[in-house]
């Protein structure tokens, strides 16, 4: 499989690796995929007062374009609204990274993981939400 | 530090001996003949190259020279004896048997012919890559015409009991081939011995060129097949199209080379694969896949779990593996071998083979198990799974969504 330098780049240097407090209530984590499938996604926001996604760090096992698309991710939704935030689509994360046909999926994936990290966020604030449940993408 | 990238791919493909190249490269040029000629000093020259290239096969394999029909490579030889003898044999019976983990070159002639109206037995391997035997005389029929069963798998490495399956099938009057693409130079083969009726080579898994293969077609029992290639009647009818004649050189030498050396080169192989498997499985979670004892020195395939091996493989780039993660394929569908052995999806996504051969050093080795312990570690802090894995979740009791 050949990627782009984009891929590469988020492969080699991922950007905000790793973990939120979870419990905490400024906090929505969103896991999605399946280890059977070959990947799985886990995403974390931290939203302030003004309703501002201030910080966001990633988790994921799988390809090289699926760790590309969440890191980029986490670049994206940073200083968004949880609006604008699901606003992202996959389409964009797959033009932005280059991706080869096979590789839409990651791009799903990332996208997926955003609403189910706003679900999350949501659900705790009992703001009634998109649909979207947390960890379940294929509630929708 | 060495030359990189380091090939650790040898089942894929080996590179021609140097040894062998300069033997074949006069019959690119000087010694041009079509071996079919029979009229003047071209065709002799060129015909006597073939047969003496035909008597090294056989030397490797102990069997008559008169058995061995060349071919493109293990992909047209399994095609041939498959659909061959099937096509020949069918009044005699329908059914054949083979196991999930052979090469698609044999899974797909199988499927062609019950598109034919054949029937074919499937058998799963045990866990370690072997097949029962009882399971495989269970399978047998009345109406049973052939078995076909690896001698050494591609992906795992693991040789099967191909003399005691001879033996069960001898005794059914059902004909056995033998893929033996893999195990050429790395097991030991007596055709003399053996009760396999048809046995398929390549010739680039052993140091010689792509694109030429033979396939052995036993005498006594005379075995019959019907030809898949229509043409000029060479190869006594069952292979027509000209001889090529420094590819068929080519064959010959290297097979001439594994002959000589393979005893003393296994060894060498051994002790790096071993070196190779020390190194890697202090890792945590690493599994080997495929018995370990029953097996070729040259092959290591081991699942990193909760790694994806794609994801592995761009980590340690500077080593040619290759993965049995669906993300290599184009299916996306993880290896279907490794999933034969019961493996769950998660290690068939976590696999990474490697597989040494007659250039691989030392110094090679030493480097590739540096880093694998490098990469692994910096993936497994990328990966949700190992921190679950580590906080004591039973990643089975999680409810994934599929998707």
């Amino acid at each position: 499989m050949s990627y782009s330098d984009k891929v590469l780049d988020h492969y080699e240097n991922p950007r905000n690796v790793g973990a939120l407090e979870a419990d905490d209530a400024s906090v929505g984590t969103g896991m999605v995929g399946a280890p059977a499938c070959g990947d799985v996604m886990k995403l974390q926001i931290k939203v302030n007062d003004a309703g501002i996604i201030e910080e966001a760090r990633f988790k994921t096992y799988g390809c090289g374009s699926a760790i590309a698309s969440s890191s980029l991710v986490t670049e994206w939704v940073k200083g968004k609204t949880l609006d604008q935030a699901l606003a992202i689509k996959n389409t964009a994360i797959a033009e932005e990274l280059a991706l080869p046909p096979v590789k839409i999926h990651c791009s799903i994936l990332a996208e997926d993981a955003i609403k189910a990290a706003v679900a999350d966020y949501r659900n705790k604030h009992e703001v009634v939400g998109t649909g979207y449940a947390a960890c379940d993408p294929t509630v929708a | 530090m060495p030359k990189l990238p380091i090939y650790l791919d040898y089942s894929a493909t080996t590179p021609i001996d140097p040894r062998v190249a300069e033997k074949m490269i006069p019959y690119l040029t000087e010694k041009f003949g079509n071996p079919a000629s029979r009229s003047h000093a071209f065709g002799w020259d060129a015909d006597q190259a073939v047969e003496q290239a035909r008597e090294e096969v056989a030397g490797l394999v102990n069997c008559d020279p008169k058995e061995i029909v060349w071919t493109s490579g293990a992909t047209e030889s399994d095609n041939l004896a498959i659909k061959g003898a099937a096509q020949f044999y069918k009044g005699k019976g329908k059914h054949l048997i083979t196991v999930r983990t052979e090469h698609k070159a044999v899974l797909d002639p199988m499927r062609e012919l019950e598109r034919q109206g054949f029937e074919v037995t499937y058998l799963d391997p045990e866990p370690n890559g072997l097949l029962d035997l009882d399971k495989f005389t269970a399978a047998i029929r009345p109406d049973t015409i052939l078995a076909s069963v690896m001698h050494v798998n591609n992906e795992i490495g693991v040789i099967q009991d191909i003399e005691t399956i001879g033996e069960i099938c001898r005794g059914k009057g059902v004909l056995f081939h033998v893929d033996a693409a893999q195990s050429t130079g790395k097991a030991p083969i007596d055709l003399a011995r053996l009760k396999v009726d048809l046995m398929s080579f390549s010739a680039h898994k052993t140091y010689g060129p792509k694109g030429i293969g033979a396939l052995y077609v036993r005498r006594k029992p005379r075995i019959r097949i019907e030809a898949q290639m229509h043409g000029g009647g060479h190869e006594r009818g069952m292979r027509s199209g000209t001889l090529a004649t420094h590819q068929i050189v080519g064959m010959g030498a290297a097979f001439r080379i594994a002959a000589e050396e393979m005893a003393t080169e296994n060894e060498r192989i051994r002790y790096l694969r071993d070196k190779l498997w020390a190194g890697v499985s202090t890792l945590d979670e690493v599994h080997l896949n495929g018995d370990m004892q029953r097996r070729v020195p040259h092959n290591l395939n081991a699942s990193f779990n909760f790694v994806e091996g794609e994801s592995l493989m761009m980590a340690i780039k500077d080593l040619a593996v290759s993965s049995g993660s669906a993300c290599t394929s184009a299916s996306l569908e993880p290896s279907y071998v490794l999933k034969a052995l019961g493996r769950n999806d998660e290690l068939a996504h976590s696999s990474i083979r490697f597989s040494i051969g007659r250039f691989t050093t030392e110094q090679e080795i030493d480097y590739a198990v540096q880093l694998l312990h490098k990469h692994v570690g910096k993936l497994r802090d990328l990966s949700p799974l190992w921190d679950m894995h580590r906080a004591g979740v039973d990643l089975n009791s999680v409810q994934w969504a599929a998707h």
